[in-house]
Parts: structure tokens; C-alpha cells; sequence
């Protein structure tokens, strides 16, 4: 490229969405991209063809150890290794097991690994249809032999998607387990590799036969949570212990590749069967109440032909009173309405003051400890298995996979502190 | 220097660190540094990248074989979450990005239209994210030096590492309050070719930096690092020259280095020496009985001592590279950067160290070798010591080629040491959570109308303007003060003459005699000018009251308890005729040639409180009285 007397060599450079269509990049041998402006007085040549860049990681060969237990991965879009290719500046995800291998060498000392890709998606873009992909891939690894099951998965929805396995999978005998990263995978500082062979280990190794989510436990690299399914949350935009459990304890922590368990949790069984529970009603809003709300909202909730609304009310369950109308109109209309707090922490109870009373009268199911986005998978998944209020009720309030609790303990609640 | 640089075909290129005073780089802490403990401790490790081609870099590898946990100092009021890698980085810092503009402009280089934040993989720990976020900003500018210009290839604004503090066996401690801290990196072309021209050269780039207003002061921040090479040697990358003063002994000391490792080379060739083979041998049969404590102690604890031959190197090893650094202390530095052991022995200097002649003659046999090889020895657990041999035998047999490329850390005395080998191409990709910055025509424009005043200029505007001496005139302009010497001249009318001296003069011999000038605020310089003002207090006070300032004292308090307040006229001239009639006997005899004793008396009784000239004008009115009276008598 020259330009005014000066004159850079370089690698051609892929325009990113990031920048704008007047400016070409190269990469010059230092290291550094440069921008320069294509105006009249720039010239640019063309003066080598370079060696077109490998995709992927070199894979390692490896031989499966029978002493080892197998473990499938399973893949959704999330990167949970990658490389780097400093010629080009390209980052490469890691995809088949040969390349998890050559990313995360310790993965050998743990398990057999098999892979296999269920879909591409940012987490953003999950949806009530992939859900039930991932469980149907699930139930086939695990009943095709799979010691236990790790799903990588982008850490924006991992949350909704627990909840769903943990209400579709029947009879899970094995571990399954979600796992992530906040920081890219390219990076030497990523929370990655941790998460990932902690997943493995809890998959390949525990005992725990349930739907959990395995991420840092703190902003230190010394060891990850097992959270349950249900009561597992996203807290933090960016921080790598973002993955908090709500209103109650982590089921473990893994350390070293060791867990340690924290509460009760369903077993593992040497056999058994794993089906899937698999329909799912999207039509449910989730909607969060705050003073000045208008009725409109829901209404015209109602109007869109949605079958149900998850409320995300104030303090121990409330809305303002001008909401009463339309959710009577709702409840009248077939379309159940439940009720959890946007304090997320802390339990439903309306039965203290005067609004909960007046709600609970219109028919508003109290949604116990529940997670509103647990409540709002829950009542998707419900929905289509009967048309009768009253039923669907019952089934809500029934606790079928961990999500309500009978009691709360006095040690889990997340404040600020002078620690980590 | 009697080396004929340019025969030798000398090379030298720098590197100029700055650190800014502006917030840091990329989130809004501010750059403070912090000396107290840390209220928050938190580890971590990072994970070596590997290169498409699955080879390690070089510089990353030996990084990765130490193996430590990182443990960082965190403190909440000037580290966030950006540093401690749990947040993306904030947008880039416009002043900092403007200030490194400004220095391009002035430097006559051309900034890059579009800047793109790299990051450029680091994994010693100095930095949280396992890379530091670097950018390009600007290319080809110039440097005029009094040999020629220069050519000024690169500037480049990149945020500051952590500092390390401390070591132990598991992990390395390192401070975040520098993390972040904008740097603007000038990088010369290697178009140096004497050793005395990079510091003048340097000297210039960094007044030109501090005349934009925003660099930050202080020990530390700027750092230089040098390319050195000569033409059969190699290019190394001389780290951390801290003082502008030690940057020619540097260059002449890496000279030597090199002259002397291709002696070394010459010499083995000559010798007919080979690759080394590299056979490591456990020795520790030999010093069963050994009266060195070194090697007891570590085989009391079940270490090893293992030994390998370098066939034809005895006396090699021995030689002087710099003054106080051998051949020998090269290889102990490999050896202890790979092996992390204490260092080696060898035989170059054995018998010694509690090691007999006899023990050396034992090894010898059991190694096959002969009075014309050398022996490196070390004694450690198996592992490391393995490790330190392999990295022995390497550096031996890179002797044999000449001089490798290293980068390596400069000591006080000007000497070198290893640091690891010299990286391969820069380890860099994109920050893609930072989109491109334009840097348009607009930009420039403001930034060409706020270019601060080049020194030349300010020199001859002290001159002209505030009647500075030439002399005054360039140290005032070059100094860290005159932007204060600026401020007190517009505000006090006081000759500025006066408070130039005392900036750049009184306060620099206070220091010299151990006075804690750190201590003189702004303030108290701005008491004393205005009591200088009125009148209330004499120039020649100004050294003492300062001095007592500097231990904590008011000016107030001072003026008034060394009596500093100005003498009037009148009781200056009692004094006077005081110190006249205690003297009578001398002024009798010597009449007129009493004046100097009588003024060395009184100005010991006055000093710093009034004019001197008064003092002699006044004792000469009195002497002529008193001469008129006895004449009179």
C-alpha cells in the first residue's frame, strides 16, 4: 500500500463487521494492522500470494484407555478452545476430540472424549426447538453408553437451557453437564480450560446424576461449583463466577478433579433408560412488573394469542393494582398466570399483604422459590400436557426437578463483601 | 573509546517506554501507584498458547516451563474488573490517544489513518488477560542528532504491565496498580552507529514526550531498551535501561560481550572443538566426603550433582565477557532460567568453592575428560538439574556458532544478563472487543493547534521574556519545573531570575545535602515569594527557610524562629555601630582596612536577613563617621 510517501507491506486482512468499507487493513510483519483510507491518492499492489492458513488445531492421535470412562461432548456454538493463528491474527475453534485433545492436553488423564456437534448458535439465539435437540442428543449419548455427557454451551442462556433438560430428561442415570466460559477461549487468562476439564471430571467421575452447570466458583482459578439445573443463575455481565445457584447450596465443588459434595443429589445407577419429555409450548411471556406498568402490556399479551405469563413481580410477589383487571381477564381466559419476584433471591409469599391476598384471589399461581426464568421454562414445558387450570396448577406447584424448595437456608443469600 | 565502532559495524536502535499520567488506558482507574500492602490477594494461572504450526515460541516456552501460579495485589480504588480480566476492556482513553498523536506530529512521523488494538500474547503473568493490548498509532518520522537524523519507525501507545514483587516457590506476586497505565513506545530504526549518540538522542525524545504536558513523573516511568549488535555478533535486546547516563556503558560493555564470545567461538574452532555430545553423568559418588557445604547439603537432601563435559573448553569458560561476568557466569544464567537451580560450577574455577583438586580429578576420569575440557557440574533435584545441564550443553554449543540472539536485562553497572532468547515474530492478533479507531483529517487538526511549545522555543522565550541568562534559560526550559517556574512568575513580582535559581539551584544542592525537598509544597514556595515581595524577607533567606521546610516546618514558623525576618534599616545601622565600638581597638589601627574583618563579623550576625550590599554601605558610612571623630578628637 502507498500512500503520500508512505509506503507498508503486508497480509491482506478480512474486513470484520466491526469496521467501515473505506478503510483496508493489513498486517505488517511486526505484528500490528494498520488502516489506511482508500482515497484517490492510495495505491495498492498486489505482491505475493501467501500460504493459505490451516483450519483448525494440529489434531493429536490418540488411543482410547479402557481404564478410562467416556465421556461425549456435545456441541452448540460456544467456544470452549480454540487457537490462534499469529500469522493471520484468526482465532480457531476447537471442534473434534482431536482438537479438544491438542487444546487441553489433561483432558487424556480423565476420560475417553467424543464429540459431536448438535448445533451452532450464540446462546442469544437458543430456543424452545434446539432445547429439544440437545436433550434428544443427550438421551442418545447416555443410553448409547456414555459414562456422563457435557454440553458446551454459550454462558447468556445456559441457565434456561439446564432448566429444560432438567424437565425433559427422564431417568437420567448420569451425569449431565452444561459448561462455558466468560472469557474467549483464545486468551492464555481463559476461565476455559478449567470449566471444561472440570465438566469432564464431574461428568466422567461424580456420582451425580442430574442436569448441572459447572463454571468458576470464584474470580480465582483454583476450582468450579456444580450447580443444579434449576436453581442456577448468570449474576455477572462479565466476572468468571457469574454462575451463582439461588437460594440454596451448590450441589459440590470440583477442586483438583475431586468433588466435593455440598447437599443431597439424585445418584448414579450402574443402568437405566433416558427419555424425552420433549413438547413445549413458546407462547409464555415473561414479563417484569415495575411501578407506572400499564394494563396495555398485558392485554395486548392476550391479544397475540399467548398461553401463559410468567410475572416477575415486586418484593414477596406484587404488582401495582392497576394490573388486577387484565390479569383477571387472562386467568379467565385460560391463561394461567405465576407469580415470582424480580429480587430473584428469596421466596414468593402472598399471603402477607393485601395485594398478594387480592392476587392470589384472582387466581395467580404463587411461584414458591422458583427462578423466574425457571418458572417460565417450566410453564412452557407444562402447558401442552393439559388444558385444565386447575391441573396445570397443581403441576406447578409440584417440585419435579429440584426447582422448589421447602425450605430456604440461612447461609445462601449473595451480598457484598471484602473478599473475592 | 579506542573500538572502531563503524569497523565493527555497530548498530544500535531503542525503544523509549513513557508512561502517561493520564487514566488508564482502557477503563477509567486512575495511574496511581501504590507502595502499602494490598487489601486483596487474588491467583491465577494462565495457559501457554500454541502457534498455528503447534511450536511453541520460543520466549512463550520458557515461560511455561517455570510453571508458577501468579498471585495479584489488588487494590479497589484504582484496579477494577477491566485488569483483574473479568470485564472487557473500556473504550481506548482519547487523551492518551491524542497525547500519542501529539508526540507523532512532533516527532514528523504520519499516523496510520484507522488504529487497530492488538493483543500481543504475554504469559510471564505480567499480564492478567495473558496478553498486553497494544496499538500501532503512527510510522516514519525523524530525529535530528548531532551525527545525522534518525529515523523514528514505530510509535505505538500499549497499556503498562503489572509489577513484580515477589517470588516463591509457587507463585510470583504481582501489583495491578500499573496495569493499564497508558505507555507510548517510540521505537527508533537501528540507525545508531556509536554508543554515545543514543543517549543524546534519547535525552531529546524524552523532553519532547514531557513538553506535551502529559507525562507522568517519577522514578520508573520511562524505560529504555536498546538493540545493540555488531556485525558478526547478534542482535540483542538489552531490557530496562533505567538512567540515560548508563545507556553508552551499556552499549560499550555489549560490545566487549560480543567481541569476546567471537574470540571464544574463534578459539574452540581453532581447537578443533565439535558439537557437544552432552552426556550428563552423575557425579555424586565423587563427593561423598566433599568439604563443599553447596553440594553436602543438597545431597543430604537427596539432590544429585550431575556433571557434563565440554570437550576443549577449558579456559573458556573462564574468560571475561564484561567486567565481572564470564563465559561461565553466561551458562549459570541459562542454567538457572531453565533449570531453576542456584547456579553451576565449573572447572575453569575448581579447585575452589570447597571443592578439592582431588574431587576435580576424580570427575575428570569418570568423564574421559582431559586437561583441555571443561566440566560444568550442578548440584540439585534430579529434574532441575537436568533441565539446567540441557540448557548448558545448548548455550555451549551455541559458543560454537558465535553470539545468540538474546533478549537480556541491564545491570547497574552497565554489565548484562540473560532473560530469555530473543522472541520469535511478535505473537498478535486482534482485540476484537475494541472496533477500529478513524483518525481523520478533523482530528489531526485539532491536534496540530494544541502541539505544545518545542524546548527551542521555550528557551528563547525565557530569554527574551523573563531576561534568563542563556545558561538558566535551557535548564529552566528542559526542567520538570517550568511549568511552576511559569506559574510563580506570573503570579509574584519577583525578579523570575530569582525564582529560577531557587528551582532549579538552591532546591537541587538542598537535595544534595540530604534535605527532603519531596516535602516543599507548593504552597510554602509561594509564602516565601511573597514575604520576598514585601520586603519582610532577604533572597540570601530563602536556602534556610527551604531547608527547614523540607523537615516539616511552616514558613511562619520558620521566619520567626531563625529570626529570618527581615533587618530594617535602622536596626541594621545600630548593629552596626555596635559591632564598631566592640571593634574599637581594630578600627583604631587599621582605620579604612577594618572593613572586611568587620563585614565578615556582621554578616555572620545578619545572614540571610538582609541585603549584603547594605550592609557594606552602611558599615562604610559609619566607618568614615567614626574616622571623622577621632580625626576630630
Amino acid at each position: 500500500m502507498e500512500k503520500l510517501g508512505q509506503v507498508h507491506e503486508g497480509i491482506l486482512m478480512p474486513r470484520t463487521e466491526l469496521g467501515d468499507q473505506n478503510h483496508l487493513v493489513i498486517k505488517l510483519d511486526s505484528g500490528y494492522n494498520l488502516g489506511i483510507r482508500l482515497t484517490r491518492d492510495a495505491k495498492v499492489s498486489k505482491v505475493a500470494v501467501g500460504r493459505a492458513p490451516r483450519m483448525g488445531l494440529p489434531p493429536i492421535a490418540f488411543k482410547p484407555d479402557p481404564s478410562k470412562p467416556n465421556v461425549s461432548i456435545l456441541g452448540t456454538g460456544g467456544t470452549i478452545a480454540s487457537r490462534v493463528d499469529y500469522r493471520t491474527g484468526a482465532v480457531y475453534p476447537a471442534f473434534t476430540a482431536e482438537e479438544l485433545y491438542s487444546a487441553a492436553p489433561e483432558l487424556a488423564g480423565l476420560a475417553n472424549i467424543k464429540t459431536s456437534a448438535v448445533c451452532s448458535v450464540f446462546s442469544e439465539n437458543m430456543s424452545p426447538q434446539l432445547w429439544v435437540k440437545i436433550a434428544r442428543a443427550v438421551a442418545r449419548e447416555i443410553n448409547g453408553g456414555a459414562r456422563g455427557v457435557v454440553i458446551a454451551h454459550g454462558t447468556d442462556t445456559m441457565g434456561y437451557t439446564a432448566a429444560a433438560l432438567s424437565f425433559m430428561l427422564k431417568g437420567i442415570f448420569r451425569p449431565v453437564v452444561l459448561v462455558g466460559s466468560q472469557r474467549s477461549s483464545d486468551r492464555p487468562s481463559s476461565d476455559a480450560a478449567l470449566n471444561l476439564l472440570s465438566a469432564v471430571a464431574v461428568a466422567g467421575k461424580s456420582d451425580i446424576a442430574e442436569v448441572c452447570v459447572v463454571m468458576h466458583g470464584s474470580t480465582e482459578d483454583d476450582f468450579c461449583l456444580i450447580h443444579r439445573g434449576t436453581k442456577v443463575r448468570k449474576c455477572h455481565t462479565s466476572r468468571r463466577d457469574t454462575f451463582q445457584t439461588i437460594n440454596d447450596l451448590p450441589i459440590g465443588v470440583v477442586r483438583d478433579g475431586e468433588m466435593i459434595p455440598l447437599g443431597d443429589y439424585n445418584k448414579t445407577k450402574e443402568s437405566g433408560e433416558v427419555t424425552v419429555d420433549a413438547k413445549f409450548e413458546p407462547r409464555v411471556a415473561l414479563v417484569k412488573i415495575s411501578p407506572g406498568i400499564q394494563p396495555k402490556i398485558i392485554d395486548s399479551i392476550l391479544r397475540s394469542g399467548y398461553k401463559g405469563i410468567i410475572l416477575e413481580g415486586t418484593g414477596l410477589g406484587h404488582t401495582p393494582e392497576a394490573l388486577f383487571p387484565c390479569i383477571k381477564r387472562a386467568i379467565k381466559s385460560d391463561v394461567p398466570v405465576v407469580m415470582t419476584s424480580q429480587c430473584i433471591w428469596g421466596r414468593v409469599n402472598m399471603n402477607v399483604y393485601s395485594t398478594g391476598r387480592d392476587l392470589l384471589k384472582l387466581g395467580v399461581i404463587p411461584g414458591e422459590d422458583m427462578l423466574p426464568e425457571v418458572a417460565y421454562v417450566k410453564l412452557m414445558w407444562l402447558l401442552p400436557k393439559t388444558s385444565d387450570m386447575d391441573e396445570l396448577r397443581k403441576l406447578m406447584l409440584t417440585n419435579i426437578a429440584g426447582e422448589i424448595t421447602s425450605r430456604t437456608r440461612s447461609d445462601v443469600f449473595l451480598k457484598t463483601f471484602l473478599g473475592i | 573509546m579506542t573500538l572502531d565502532y563503524s569497523a565493527l559495524g555497530l548498530r544500535v536502535g531503542f525503544e523509549i517506554h513513557q508512561e502517561l499520567g493520564t487514566r488508564k488506558l482502557f477503563c477509567d482507574c486512575p495511574s496511581i501507584l501504590r507502595e502499602e500492602e494490598a487489601p486483596l490477594k487474588i491467583k491465577r494461572r494462565l495457559r501457554p498458547t500454541q502457534s498455528e504450526l503447534g511450536e511453541v515460541d520460543r520466549a512463550a516456552l520458557v515461560e511455561a516451563i517455570r510453571g508458577k501460579g501468579f498471585r495479584y495485589q489488588v487494590y479497589p480504588e484504582n484496579v477494577c474488573l477491566v485488569e483483574l480480566d473479568c470485564e472487557p476492556p473500556h473504550p481506548v482513553n482519547q487523551e492518551a490517544l491524542d497525547t500519542a498523536l501529539e508526540i507523532s506530529l512532533l516527532l514528523g512521523a504520519s499516523p496510520v489513518d484507522e488504529v487497530h488494538v492488538m493483543r500481543k500474547t504475554v504469559i510471564d503473568g505480567s499480564n492478567t488477560s495473558g496478553f498486553q493490548r497494544t496499538m500501532l498509532v503512527a510510522t516514519g518520522g525523524k530525529l535530528d542528532t548531532t551525527k545525522g537524523p534518525v529515523t523514528i519507525q514505530t510509535i505505538c501507545l500499549e497499556e503498562d504491565a503489572a509489577r513484580k514483587v515477589g517470588e516463591d516457590a509457587d507463585f510470583i506476586d504481582y501489583r495491578l496498580d500499573r496495569l493499564g497505565i497508558p505507555l507510548v513506545e517510540i521505537a527508533t530504526g537501528p540507525d545508531f552507529t556509536d554508543p554515545k549518540t543514543p543517549a543524546e538522542a534519547a535525552l531529546k525524545v524524552g523532553q519532547l514526550i514531557r513538553a506535551t504536558g502529559r507525562a507522568k513523573r517519577g522514578i520508573g516511568t520511562i524505560r529504555q531498551d536498546i538493540n545493540v549488535s555488531i556485525r558478526d555478533g547478534a542482535r540483542q535486546e538489552i531490557k530496562g535501561v533505567q538512567e540515560l547516563s548508563l545507556i553508552p556503558a551499556v552499549i560499550e560493555r555489549e560490545v566487549k560481550r560480543q567481541l569476546a564470545l567471537l574470540r571464544i567461538k574463534g578459539e574452540l574452532r581453532g581447537r578443533g572443538a565439535a558439537h557437544v555430545e552432552g552426556k550428563i553423568v552423575n557425579v555424586g559418588k565423587v563427593f561423598s566426603k566433599t568439604k563443599c557445604k553447596v553440594i553436602s547439603n543438597i545431597l543430604a537432601k537427596r539432590g544429585t550433582v550431575l556433571a557434563v563435559k565440554l570437550p576443549k573448553f577449558a579456559g573458556l569458560v573462564g574468560k571475561e565477557l564484561q567486567p565481572g561476568r564470564r563465559f561461565g557466569t553466561e551458562l549459570a544464567d541459562y542454567a538457572k532460567a531453565y533449570g531453576k537451580v542456584g547456579g553451576i560450577f565449573h572447572t575453569d574455577e575448581l579447585p575452589g568453592y570447597g571443592i578439592s583438586a582431588e574431587e576435580v580429578s576424580k570427575m575428570r576420569n569418570m568423564l574421559s575428560a582431559t586437561a583441555d575440557d571443561a566440566i560444568a557440574i550442578v548440584a540439585a533435584e534430579k529434574g532441575n538439574a537436568e533441565k539446567a545441564l540441557d540448557a548448558v550443553i545448548a548455550r555451549a554449543n551455541q559458543a560454537l556458532l558465535g553470539v545468540p540472539e538474546e533478549t537480556r536485562r541491564a545491570l547497574p553497572d552497565g554489565n548484562t544478563e540473560f532473560m530469555r532468547p530473543l522472541p520469535g515474530a511478535a505473537r498478535m492478533y486482534v482485540e476484537t472487543d475494541i472496533p477500529p479507531i478513524v483518525v481523520d483529517e478533523k482530528k489531526l487538526e485539532r491536534i496540530r493547534k494544541m502541539l505544545p511549545e518545542l524546548p527551542e522555543h521555550k528557551v528563547k522565550r525565557y530569554i527574551d521574556e523573563y531576561k534568563l541568562n542563556k545558561e538558566l534559560a535551557e535548564r529552566m526550559s528542559l526542567s520538570e519545573n517550568s511549568e511552576l517556574f511559569e506559574e510563580l512568575v506570573e503570579k509574584h513580582i519577583v525578579d523570575p531570575t530569582l525564582i529560577a535559581t531557587t528551582l532549579e539551584e538552591t532546591l537541587v544542592s538542598l537535595k544534595r545535602e540530604g534535605a527532603m525537598v519531596e516535602n516543599i509544597q507548593r504552597s510554602a514556595l509561594d509564602e516565601i515569594f511573597d514575604l520576598i515581595r514585601m520586603g519582610e524577607v532577604a533572597k540570601e533567606a530563602i536556602s534556610d527557610i527551604l531547608r527547614e521546610v523540607a523537615k516539616g516546618f511552616s514558613v511562619p514558623d520558620v521566619v520567626q524562629r531563625l529570626s529570618l525576618r527581615k533587618i530594617t534599616e535602622a536596626e541594621l545601622a545600630k548593629m552596626v555601630s555596635d559591632v564598631i565600638q566592640e571593634n574599637w581597638i581594630l578600627v583604631e589601627k587599621r582605620g579604612r582596612g577594618a572593613m572586611q574583618p568587620l563585614m565578615g563579623i556582621l554578616m555572620e550576625k545578619v545572614r540571610g536577613r538582609v541585603d549584603g550590599k547594605l550592609v557594606h554601605q552602611l558599615l562604610e558610612r559609619e566607618l568614615q563617621k567614626f574616622e571623622f571623630r577621632t580625626e576630630t578628637s
